[in-house]
């Protein structure tokens, strides 16, 4: 076998999916989970897809799996509550060829929008679930994983998070597993969820329920390490290993399976001890498991319900566990002056130009999930809400008809609604909402920003760019053509670097008593080639209005009253000499 | 029983999104693997890449549980801008040691002249850690065929205080950054080698 190989989370769990047999895999890009498909895509006879949404993976996943091909469909916490609907109904049909759901969970909200726990998705759905707390782990869980697919006849969850998926260490692979694919056999009644199948099924899964806890408490990988003192710690993931380094020699029951929790287990191993803990990240799930035992377990009375956890924080909420070894707070300089450094839109970003415009349009403005949600910041604030994928639309949809129940404002004016997304949130959600507003006579404005990537998540490929994940060339959807066979009379395409036709295009359009989408159409400017020749500010003609400065560009620098121009950082998108009422910004000689 | 813990060692690696401190973290990660540790590491993806604050971390011994480097634990800290390598001193162990370029990358609030960036980073760099160096790392990359070898040479630096030996460092460099910047990689490696 080949040495030991340093890898992320995710890309073990790629490589192991591909060792088990699977040769189909769909997601939609979210960290921290994208890196799986990208991974997976380039083993040697898969196939592999970016899906234009979550639930659409999981659907697809599911016919593969009908097919006798071993699948895997992977996504971020939210991606499944994308893909709930088919997830609830998934474990009543069952499986053929063997399928795993990874569902990579982001405590501490790193690129997220919120911190769900979706351990609760496993349960509710009665779904079993493998948590593991490195890379090693999260390997060979997902072997284990696609065994018991089959062999329990139920789809299975691979619960990470952000510290599993992307840290990285070292994993043993193991010898490929020669998966056959399984014939296709019609079989309705298992299939076809019609109510008079769907509760003969759900008994099914209730007895599955009983026999996946039978094998929870027996299973290997649940592991159990007596310690000296009188207390044990129960955890699982990656809390384990903060756990182990701040409590060392402190018995551990460590689980890998944890829905259905192994309730015998837990019983009798923690019943040897004295107190028993439990430590693990966001929501008390394995805490209220062992609490009904009897064992009045310590967790979140001490443990933080909210952020990641780490070993500090470990020691901290018991210190009983570890006399002795708590760290000195060492004397940090003063941070509290230091600047900031958060994220923004890149120098040459194509949104910058169109949020600006909006803003100063005073737009109530419904945005969405990218890169372009960076300009809610000061000094663009050029965001009114936001709250998930595609639902720009359908929130200023919802938003313009209030404003319609309420009337005008205090000063006799009705605000104008604008909702901003990016073209793969628009594939992925905003297709539906798109609809909504067309239908149900929605008179507002729909800017898509269209730059042809999905640049947040690292540049993947979705329905618009005519490339697949595999690298093969395809169609590409038309968003003018898609939105004026909805009913849309007024599609109209304007080039984010001209402010002077954003601004008239959008002002007619706010204006206008009808539905319309305005594309904003450029290519993000991080996978641009061809340079442009950067601009600068000339000292005769500036007058220090720092007007360019709103519009947050970060190769435009202030130092006392004087604008200048990185040179380094400019990409020469034109958009502050746009803005510069004195023409005092020219490209550099 | 565990095997103690207290033998792991940490670097942190803090930046600026896009300045490459994964690739230079995953250089280090893969120096310590073929030395025979046992390494774990932590990276941040996504939204906060966008010219936000960065921090890889490296962790290496016998066996290592977290990824995640504890509070004031950490020997070094390579810092590839000098304000980022100020706010990651919480994770510098008591005597450990700062190894920064005098790289200076302005966030928006500064470059809006709503604050000022601290002009007098490198000195309270200095006076927190004694040990620590500052190098020009950018103008020696550059010496040595390549500029945005920057990081290599503070990985230079960094080497004298580790157990692999030059070769091993030599034998990665080769294999992770892509040829036709192998040459200007070593040579800033032992540039940076050199200043240690």
């Amino acid at each position: 076998m080949p040495t030991r190989i340093l890898m992320t989370g995710n890309e073990a769990v790629a490589l192991a999916a591909f060792h088990a047999g699977a040769r189909f895999a769909s997601a939609y890009p979210g960290t921290p989970s994208t890196e799986i498909l990208e991974e997976f895509s380039k083993c040697e006879g898969v196939y592999a897809e970016w899906a234009p949404n979550e639930k659409v993976a999981l659907e697809a996943a599911i016919g593969a799996s009908i097919g006798g091909v071993r699948a895997l469909a992977a996504m971020k916490h939210v991606g499944l509550n994308v893909a709930a609907d088919p997830w609830f109904t998934l474990p009543y049909i069952g499986v053929s060829g063997g399928l795993v759901v990874v569902s990579a969970d982001d405590p501490g909200m790193h690129s997220s929008q919120n911190e769900q726990d979706n351990r609760y998705y496993a349960k509710a759905a009665k779904v079993p679930m493998l948590e593991p707390a490195d890379s090693q782990e999260a390997y060979d869980l997902t072997r284990e994983a696609y065994e018991m697919s089959e062999r329990f006849d139920t789809p299975v969850m691979m619960r990470l998070t952000t510290r599993v998926c992307h840290s990285r260490s070292l994993v043993q692979p193991r010898e490929v597993h020669l998966h056959e694919h399984v014939p296709y056999v019609k079989d309705e009644k298992k299939r076809v969820m019609i109510p008079g199948h769907a509760r003969l099924r759900h008994p099914v899964m209730i007895e599955r329920l009983a026999a996946l806890e039978k094998l929870a408490n027996e299973f290997e990988h649940q592991r159990m390490e007596p310690g000296s003192a009188d207390a044990v710690v129960v955890t699982a993931g990656v809390a384990y290993q903060y756990v182990k380094e701040a409590f060392p020699g402190v018995a551990i029951l460590k689980l890998a399976m944890t829905n259905p929790m192994p309730m015998r287990l837990i019983d009798e191993f923690c019943s040897q001890y004295r107190d028993v803990y439990v430590v693990e990240e966001l929501e008390p799930f394995m805490e209220h498991s062992v609490a009904t035992l009897g064992l009045y377990p310590r967790g979140k009375v001490a443990v933080p319900r909210e952020g990641e956890l780490n070993v500090d924080n470990v020691r901290d909420a018991f210190p009983e566990l570890a006399p002795g070894t708590a760290h000195e707070k060492i004397a940090l300089p003063d941070m509290s002056s230091l600047p900031a450094r958060p994220p923004i839109l890149c120098a040459g970003c194509p949104h910058r130009g169109i949020m600006y415009t909006l803003a100063r349009l005073k737009a109530i403005i419904a945005g969405d999930i990218g890169c372009y949600t960076l300009s809610v910041l000061p000094p663009l604030s050029a965001h009114d809400c936001q709250v998930c994928m595609g639902a720009s639309i359908t929130m200023g949809h919802g938003l313009e008809k209030a404003f319609e129940i309420a009337g005008a404002d205090g000063e006799g004016k009705r605000h104008r609604v604008v909702s901003v997304l990016g073209d793969s949130t628009f594939f992925h959600s905003g297709v539906t909402g798109l609809m909504e507003m067309a239908y149900n006579q929605g008179d507002f404005t729909v800017v898509i920003l269209d730059n042809r990537t999905t640049a947040m998540t690292g540049f993947q490929d979705h329905p618009g760019t005519g490339t697949t994940l595999q690298g093969e060339p395809t169609i590409s959807v038309d968003i003018e053509m898609l939105a004026k066979s909805m009913g849309i009379d007024s599609v109209r395409v304007v080039d984010p670097y001209d402010l002077e036709e954003c601004k008239r295009v959008l002002t007619e359009e706010m204006d206008r008593d009808a539905p319309s989408v305005v594309i904003s159409r450029r290519p993000c400017v991080l996978r641009v080639k061809e340079k442009r020749e950067p601009y600068s500010v000339s000292r005769e003609k500036c007058n220090d209005c720092a007007l360019c400065m709103r519009l947050a560009c970060p190769a435009l620098v202030q130092r006392g009253e004087e604008v200048m121009i990185l040179p380094g950082s400019c990409t020469g998108c034109s958009i502050c000499a746009q803005v510069c009422k004195k023409d005092a910004i020219e490209v550099a000689r | 029983m565990s095997p103690a813990t207290t033998d792991t060692r940490s670097v942190v690696f803090a930046g600026v999104g896009g300045q490459g401190t994964i690739t230079a973290a995953n250089i280090l990660s893969q120096v310590l693997v073929a030395h025979g540790f046992d390494v774990k590491t932590s990276e941040v993806h996504g939204m906060a890449q966008r010219g936000g604050s960065v921090i890889s971390m490296v962790r290496f011994g016998e066996v290592v549980f977290s990824p995640l480097v504890p509070h004031a634990s950490a020997e070094a800290i390579i810092a590839t801008e000098l304000l980022e390598g100020l706010r990651s001193l919480e994770f510098l162990a008591p005597g450990g040691r700062l190894i920064a370029s005098r790289t200076r990358v302005d966030p928006l609030p500064v470059l809006q002249g709503v604050v000022k960036y601290p002009a007098d980073a490198e000195e309270r760099l200095l006076e927190f850690a004694p040990e620590s160096i500052v190098v020009d790392a950018a103008d020696i990359a550059r010496e040595a065929g390549n500029e945005r070898a920057a990081n290599t040479v503070l990985l230079g630096i960094l080497s004298t205080s580790l157990p692999p030996d030059e070769v091993e460092w030599m034998a990665v460099i080769e294999r992770l950054v892509k040829a036709k910047a192998v040459d200007a990689n070593k040579a800033a490696f032992v540039a940076g080698r050199r200043l240690a």
